[in-house]
């Protein structure tokens, strides 16, 4: 068995951006098939351009319209592509300095081996049909003097304000030792936490250090299915993956045992009558649907008790 | 100036970490080594600040369980910066100069390995022209080489006597991932992995973490005998796009080793050159000549954990310091591509 307990993960969204007066007039250009620089302070015109120039610091306010040929300055060859970059097979990135231009553009340059690209070797734009205004509105090849394809289409009418960036990163997720002994306890319908070797509190989930210590927790315990509501709110708001109905009760549930409190779902009971001080029981799901995971409580539901005294909590709020 | 010194160094360096993404376990030995080499205990520490990812971890706010690790309750003096250590050293550093605090414990870490760290770095670009191609760290890397080859500022060779010596060196680093000396012949027949670059070029990728003790004064000189004292540090940054700098030199780190009043008298520095054409590039622009001794330690080539390989850099020439090996070193990190940001900390020691 693997000392510790691990998941592929993804963390993915969008990151929706407004570009500003330069990077928009930039972008409008790549959706028209045009290349538009910006002139720095010393007078050399940079692609992309920059919003301040990185010397003087000058806002960038003069724009060129350049062609969409140019001169690999230098270049890489990507030999094992990762998700994300413009082939998912080897290709090169560059710096070409476009025609017109005195700065490198970072881009990709669609050749079948490192074979075939050099230094000063000509490039023009090979442009996408259906552009957006993103860099990914083209790619680089060999300049053989033919057509790039960019005259194609009607330039759009609305200038580029905004983009949408998409986010996507793979993980290998482990859980630490102790929450993987956690989540192991839950796979056999227990509540597992740990006790700190110092100060003798008892986490759960358990944690890779004591908060107050610093040292790890170590002694293993055994909760009660059985606590009290420290503290709680009712959700009426809806968002993205909400699996429950609003209005429903989000709590922190002091386990018999622990020291501090473990954050579920209180069910089975009207939302407004959940309370402070109210004694409540873990529901398990059925147990062929148990994983490694806290979803094998399904919630927590009023046990039948009277409510317990507020100073049997008043130090876990 | 207040006088101000690193008292204390404790670190990890692995290919893969078989636990936490918040990395308090490993964390929790790495302070206690820092207690030890100190003498002292949580209570004697005024300020923490740490370094690392968010985007590395896969989480939000990964450093909060790290910080566990400490035992923050009752609450400290703490911070964090999204940097290597190295930064967040600086950041402690300053703490120390505005009189508030006599000593900081200053940490980093990250599990480089729980995802593919070229492309997750690949979030630290420019999120319009640069992040949607997906640019990967290594073929960055590539093109400043290729134009320091074009430019004929360096070989082939000269690239492989880095790794050579940088690998040899690793031999006596029990914490280096990759170590071995071979020949430059030997590795010039190896396959290219980023034309100009092969994977011995390129640091590999590491977990780890590291804790710096930093201290003022009479206090530096209660945790250690012979205090590394900070004569200099500072750090600078250069422009987000590649074309707009010369990527073959560093205005930043010529900015940063004038304002850390320079390199006269360095005997050795650890540089922190993830690609091995990048310690080329700084030892030129921070004026080091062939007499000063470069990465004793074997440097990123030989490990390069996220967040803490620039402050291990650190503690690696401030332990030239403790027991008496320089007089002055030089302590160096980075962050960004291409070297666009360049931290650098010049020690002394005093008899």
């Amino acid at each position: 068995m693997s000392r510790t307990l691990q998941a592929p993960v993804t963390v993915a969204f969008d990151y929706t951006r407004s570009t500003g007066p330069v990077i928009g007039r930039f972008l409008t250009g790549l959706r028209d098939a045009t290349v538009v620089g910006g002139r720095l302070a010393d007078g050399r015109v940079a692609v992309p351009p920059p919003e301040y120039d990185p010397v003087s610091h000058q806002a960038v306010t003069e724009f060129v319209d350049l062609p969409d040929t140019g001169t690999v300055t230098s270049w890489t060859w990507v030999s094992e592509p990762v998700a994300g970059q413009p082939f998912d097979r080897p290709f090169a990135y560059a710096l070409v300095t476009v025609d017109g231009a005195d700065t490198g553009w970072l881009h990709a340059v669609d050749v079948a081996s490192a074979a075939e690209i050099e230094t000063g070797m000509k490039v023009r734009a090979r442009w996408a049909e259906q552009r957006t205004g993103s860099v990914n509105d083209l790619v680089f090849v060999p300049d053989d003097g033919g057509d790039s394809g960019g005259a194609t289409g009607e330039p759009g009418n609305e200038d580029v304000d905004r983009i949408i960036t998409p986010v996507s990163l793979d993980y290998s997720y482990a859980a630490s030792p102790e929450e993987s002994a956690f989540f192991r306890g839950l796979a056999e319908g227990r509540i597992l936490g740990q006790r700190c070797p110092q100060c003798k509190k008892v986490y759960v989930p358990p944690r890779g250090a004591c908060p107050t210590d610093g040292v790890p927790t170590s002694e293993e315990v055994e909760l009660a299915q059985v606590g009290t509501v420290t503290t709680f709110c009712v959700v009426n708001v809806p968002f993205l993956g909400q699996k429950i109905k609003p209005p429903y009760v989000s709590a922190y549930v002091l386990l018999d045992g622990a020291d501090i409190a473990l954050q579920h779902l209180i069910l089975d009971i009207p939302a407004e009558e959940v309370r402070m001080g109210m004694r409540v029981e873990a529901v398990w799901r059925p147990r062929d649907e148990w994983g490694t995971s806290i979803e094998n409580i399904s919630h927590f539901a009023p046990a039948d008790e009277p409510d317990a005294d507020f100073d049997s909590y008043k130090h876990h709020l | 100036m207040r006088e101000t010194a690193v008292v204390g160094f404790a670190q990890r360096q692995m290919k893969d970490f078989d636990g936490s993404p918040s990395m308090a376990e490993l964390l929790v030995p790495i302070l206690a080594e820092c207690y030890e080499q100190t003498g002292w205990a949580k209570k004697d520490i005024g300020f923490w600040c740490s370094g690392s990812s968010d985007y590395l971890a896969g989480r939000s706010f990964s450093f909060v369980s790290a910080i566990d690790a400490i035992g923050v309750l009752p609450p400290v003096n703490e911070s964090h910066v999204e940097m290597d250590a190295a930064w967040a050293l600086y950041e402690a550093w300053l703490k120390i100069q505005t009189g508030e605090v006599d000593t900081a414990l200053v940490f980093g870490f990250g599990k480089a390995s729980a995802g593919v760290l070229r492309r997750t770095l690949a979030l630290q670009l420019d999120p319009y022209t640069m992040t949607p191609l997906w640019p990967d760290t290594v073929s960055l890397a590539a093109l400043q080489a290729r134009a320091g080859l074009d430019a004929g500022l360096w070989d082939e060779a000269a690239l492989a006597e880095v790794v050579n010596r940088s690998l040899t060196d690793a031999e006596k680093n029990e914490y280096a991932v990759r170590a071995g000396g071979s020949s430059v012949e030997e590795l010039l027949a190896r396959p290219m992995f980023a034309d100009p670059l092969r994977k011995h070029d390129c640091a590999p990728v590491t977990d780890g973490a590291a804790a710096i003790v930093l201290a003022a004064g009479d206090r530096a000189r209660e945790a250690n005998q012979r205090p590394a004292w900070i004569s200099g540090i500072a750090h600078s940054s250069d422009g987000l796009h590649l074309g707009t700098r010369d990527l073959t030199s560093s205005g930043s780190a010529e900015r940063a080793v004038a304002a850390a009043g320079g390199t006269a008298g360095v005997q050795v520095a650890e540089l922190h050159a993830p690609f091995s054409h990048q310690e080329l590039v700084l030892r030129s622009a921070l004026g080091l000549g062939n007499d000063v001794r470069i990465s004793p330690s074997g440097g990123a080539l030989a490990a390069n954990p996220m967040f803490s390989a620039g402050a291990i850099r650190i503690g690696e020439a401030a332990k030239q310091i403790w027991d008496g090996s320089a007089d002055k070193v030089l302590g160096h990190a980075t962050s960004g591509p291409a070297l666009q940001q360049n931290l650098v900390c010049v020690m002394e020691g005093r008899n």
